[in-house]
C-alpha cells in the first residue's frame, strides 16, 4: 500500500511530467536557493572584510550545510500536509481514496515519500556543489557514518510527524495549503539556526529555536559532517551541549511529535467525519 | 440597450476581470495574514544572514552598509510578492481557466483577449500592492531601516514601469503556458528561486558579474530592484562597486521592456487563438 501511495505521490507531484524533466525541475529550485545564499554571503564577506574566499569561512560552511539539509524540511513538510487539500479540492479524489482499504495515515506518508527522494537528490547535488565548487570542507570518520544515517532517519521521522500533524489540521481548514507551505517552513527557517547561528537571534527567538527539534537535527548533522575546528569558530548558541545531549533531545522531541501526529491525526479525522468535512469543497 | 462601442466593451471587460481580484483579495482574512506576515519570516531569515556576517563591533560605515543590505532584502522580499503573483495569477491563469472550463467562454466573448489579461493584471497589481506595501512598511519598521529618498518621482516612475513590464511579461507567459499544458505548474515552480537568484532579489545583482546581470535584465525585476535600491539607499549603500547602471538608464530600458512584452503578449495571444480555432484542443481539460 505504501509503495502504491509513493508511486502515486511521484506522479501527482510531477503533474505527470516526464520523470527526468521533473527531477531537473526539482533539483534546480533548491540549488538556486543555495546560490542565493552563496551570493549573499559573498557580498557580506567582501564588504565586511574584503575576503572573497567563501570556502574558508566557518560561518559560510555553517549556513551552507544547514541550508542544504533544510531542503528536506521544506519538501517533506509540504509533501505531507498538502495531500488532503490537493485530493479534496483540486483532484476531488479524496472520497475514493478514503473509502479504499489503505490506511489514510500510511497513504499520506507514502505520498510524501516522493518528496523524500527528490530532497535527497537535491541535497546531495547542493552539498557536492559546495564541496567541489566552493571548497567547503566536509569530513566524516567511518565510525560516524552509521550515526549520520541514524540521525537522518530520526530527523526525517520527525519532519514527517510534524507534517502529519499539519495534515490532520488541514482536514478541518479551508484552502490554507500555500499559507502553511510558506509559514511553517518559514518559522523553522528563521528559528532553527538554519542559515545563521541561533546566537544571532534575540533571547526569546533563541528560546523558540531551542524548543524545536529541527534545531537539534541540524546541529547534530553539522557536527557530524563539518570539521570540529570549523564548528568551534561559530557561536552556535548550542556549543555547551555535547553531541549525546543533542541526540537525546532530538530523539525525545521526535518521539513526542510522532505520538502527537497519531493522536492529532485520529482526532481531526474523527472531527472531520463527524462534521462531514472529509470531502468538503470550499470552491475558492 | 445599445451595444457598447469597442473601447467601452474592452474597458468593461478589463474592469470586470479585475473586479474578482480586487474584491476577492479582501474576502478571506486569513489569506491577508498569510500574504503579509509570512513573507516577513523569510525576509527576517535573510536579514539575519547579513547581521551574522557583519556582527562583531561594526564601524559606522559597516552599520550603514548593513542597513543598506537589510534594506535590499526587504525591498527584494516585497518584490517577490509581485513576481509570485505574475507567475501564479497571470502566467498560469489561462491554464487554470482552461482546467475549470472558462477558457472557451473567454474565446467566444466579443471583447479583446488583451482586455481580459489586462484586467487580470490590474486586479493582481492592486491585490498584491496591498500586501506588498504592508510587508514593506512592517519590514522597514521592524528592522529599523533608514531610507534616504532623494528623487521620489523617479522612484514612483521606476516602480510603476517595473510593474507594467512584469505584468506584461506575465501576459505573454499566459499564452505560452497554455501551449505547454501540464508543464505550466512546473514552469511556474521553476521560475521562483532561479529568478530570485538571477534578478538579485536579496543581494545586489552585480555580484553575479556584469555579463550575467545584463542577461538577467530581460526580467524587469532585475533593473527595477537595482534602480529602486540606488534611489532609496544613495546615502549609505554598499558603494558604487555593486551598482549596475544609472537609475535613469534602467528606467529607460524598463520602458522598452514594458512595450516589448505587451506587444509580444498580443502576438502570442493571437497565435493561441489561431491555434485554438485550428486544432480545437486547447479547451480540452487535463492535457
Amino acid at each position: 500500500m505504501f509503495k502504491q501511495a509513493a508511486w502515486l505521490g511521484w506522479e501527482m507531484e510531477s503533474n505527470w511530467t516526464e520523470p527526468g524533466l521533473f527531477l531537473i525541475y526539482s533539483i534546480i529550485k533548491p540549488v538556486a536557493g543555495a546560490f542565493i545564499l552563496v551570493l549573499m554571503s559573498y557580498v557580506a564577506l567582501f564588504l565586511g572584510t574584503g575576503n572573497q574566499d567563501l570556502g574558508k569561512s566557518a560561518q559560510f560552511a555553517y549556513l551552507f550545510v544547514g541550508n542544504a539539509f533544510f531542503i528536506y524540511v521544506a519538501n517533506v513538510l509540504f509533501g505531507c500536509f498538502q495531500v488532503i487539500q490537493a485530493d479534496r479540492e483540486w483532484y476531488q479524489t479524496i472520497r475514493y481514496v478514503y473509502m479504499s482499504p489503505i490506511n489514510f495515515y500510511t497513504y499520506i506518508v507514502g505520498r510524501a515519500a516522493s518528496k523524500v527522494l527528490i530532497a535527497t537528490i537535491a541535497t546531495a547535488v547542493t552539498l557536492a556543489f559546495g564541496v567541489f565548487a566552493l571548497h567547503i570542507n566536509l569530513t566524516m570518520s567511518l565510525w560516524d557514518i552509521p550515526l549520520f544515517f541514524a540521525v537522518m532517519m530520526i530527523g526525517l521521522l520527525c519532519i514527517i510527524a510534524i507534517g502529519l500533524c499539519l495534515a490532520g489540521l488541514s482536514f478541518l481548514t479551508a484552502k490554507h495549503t500555500h499559507g502553511l507551505a510558506e509559514g511553517i517552513p518559514g518559522l523553522f527557517y528563521l528559528f532553527c539556526g538554519v542559515i545563521f547561528p541561533l546566537s544571532v537571534l534575540p533571547g526569546w527567538g533563541q528560546s523558540v529555536g531551542k524548543a524545536l527539534p529541527i534545531t537539534y537535527w541540524l546541529e547534530a548533522l553539522r557536527r557530524l559532517v563539518l570539521p570540529g575546528s570549523q564548528i568551534a569558530q561559530v557561536s552556535t548558541g548550542l556549543e555547551q551541549a555535547d553531541l549525546a545531549v543533542i541526540l537525546a533531545l532530538l530523539v525525545v522531541s521526535t518521539a513526542f511529535f510522532f505520538l502527537l501526529s497519531i493522536l492529532l491525526f485520529r482526532l481531526t479525522e474523527y472531527l472531520a467525519r463527524k462534521a462531514g468535512l472529509v470531502d468538503m469543497m470550499t470552491n475558492y | 440597450m445599445s451595444d457598447p462601442g469597442f473601447f467601452q466593451l474592452n474597458v468593461r471587460a478589463l474592469l470586470g476581470r479585475s473586479y474578482p481580484r480586487v474584491v476577492g483579495g479582501m474576502r478571506e482574512l486569513s489569506w491577508i495574514f498569510f500574504e503579509t506576515v509570512l513573507p516577513l519570516l523569510s525576509i527576517a531569515a535573510y536579514v539575519f544572514i547579513y547581521k551574522a556576517f557583519l556582527r562583531p563591533n561594526p564601524s559606522p560605515d559597516q552599520l550603514n552598509m548593513v542597513n543598506a543590505l537589510i534594506g535590499y532584502v526587504v525591498i527584494g522580499g516585497t518584490m517577490t510578492a509581485f513576481w509570485l503573483n505574475v507567475l501564479w495569477s497571470m502566467a498560469s491563469q489561462l491554464y487554470w481557466e482552461k482546467e475549470v472550463g472558462n477558457l472557451q467562454l473567454y474565446m467566444m466573448a466579443p471583447m479583446s483577449r488583451m482586455a481580459l489579461l489586462g484586467g487580470m493584471a490590474v486586479g493582481g497589481m492592486f491585490m498584491t500592492s496591498t500586501r506588498a506595501i504592508t510587508t514593506l512598511v512592517v519590514g522597514v519598521f521592524i528592522f529599523s531601516i533608514v531610507i534616504t529618498i532623494t528623487n521620489p518621482l523617479l522612484i514612483l516612475a521606476v516602480f510603476f514601469v517595473t510593474l507594467i513590464a512584469l505584468y506584461g511579461m506575465g501576459m505573454m507567459f499566459a499564452s505560452l503556458y497554455l501551449l505547454y499544458g501540464r508543464e505550466a505548474w512546473n514552469l511556474s515552480a521553476l521560475m521562483e528561486e532561479p529568478i530570485f537568484l538571477l534578478s538579485g532579489f536579496y543581494f545586489p545583482v552585480k555580484a553575479l558579474g556584469q555579463a550575467v546581470a545584463i542577461g538577467a535584465s530581460i526580467i524587469p525585476a532585475t533593473l527595477g530592484l537595482d534602480a529602486l535600491r540606488q534611489l532609496m539607499f544613495s546615502g549609505g549603500g554598499p558603494g558604487s562597486q555593486f551598482y549596475f547602471f544609472s537609475p535613469e538608464l534602467e528606467l529607460a530600458v524598463l520602458c522598452v521592456l514594458a512595450a516589448v512584452f505587451l506587444v509580444l503578449a498580443k502576438l502570442s495571444l493571437a497565435y493561441l487563438e489561431k491555434l485554438a480555432k485550428r486544432e480545437g484542443r486547447l479547451t480540452t481539460r487535463h492535457q
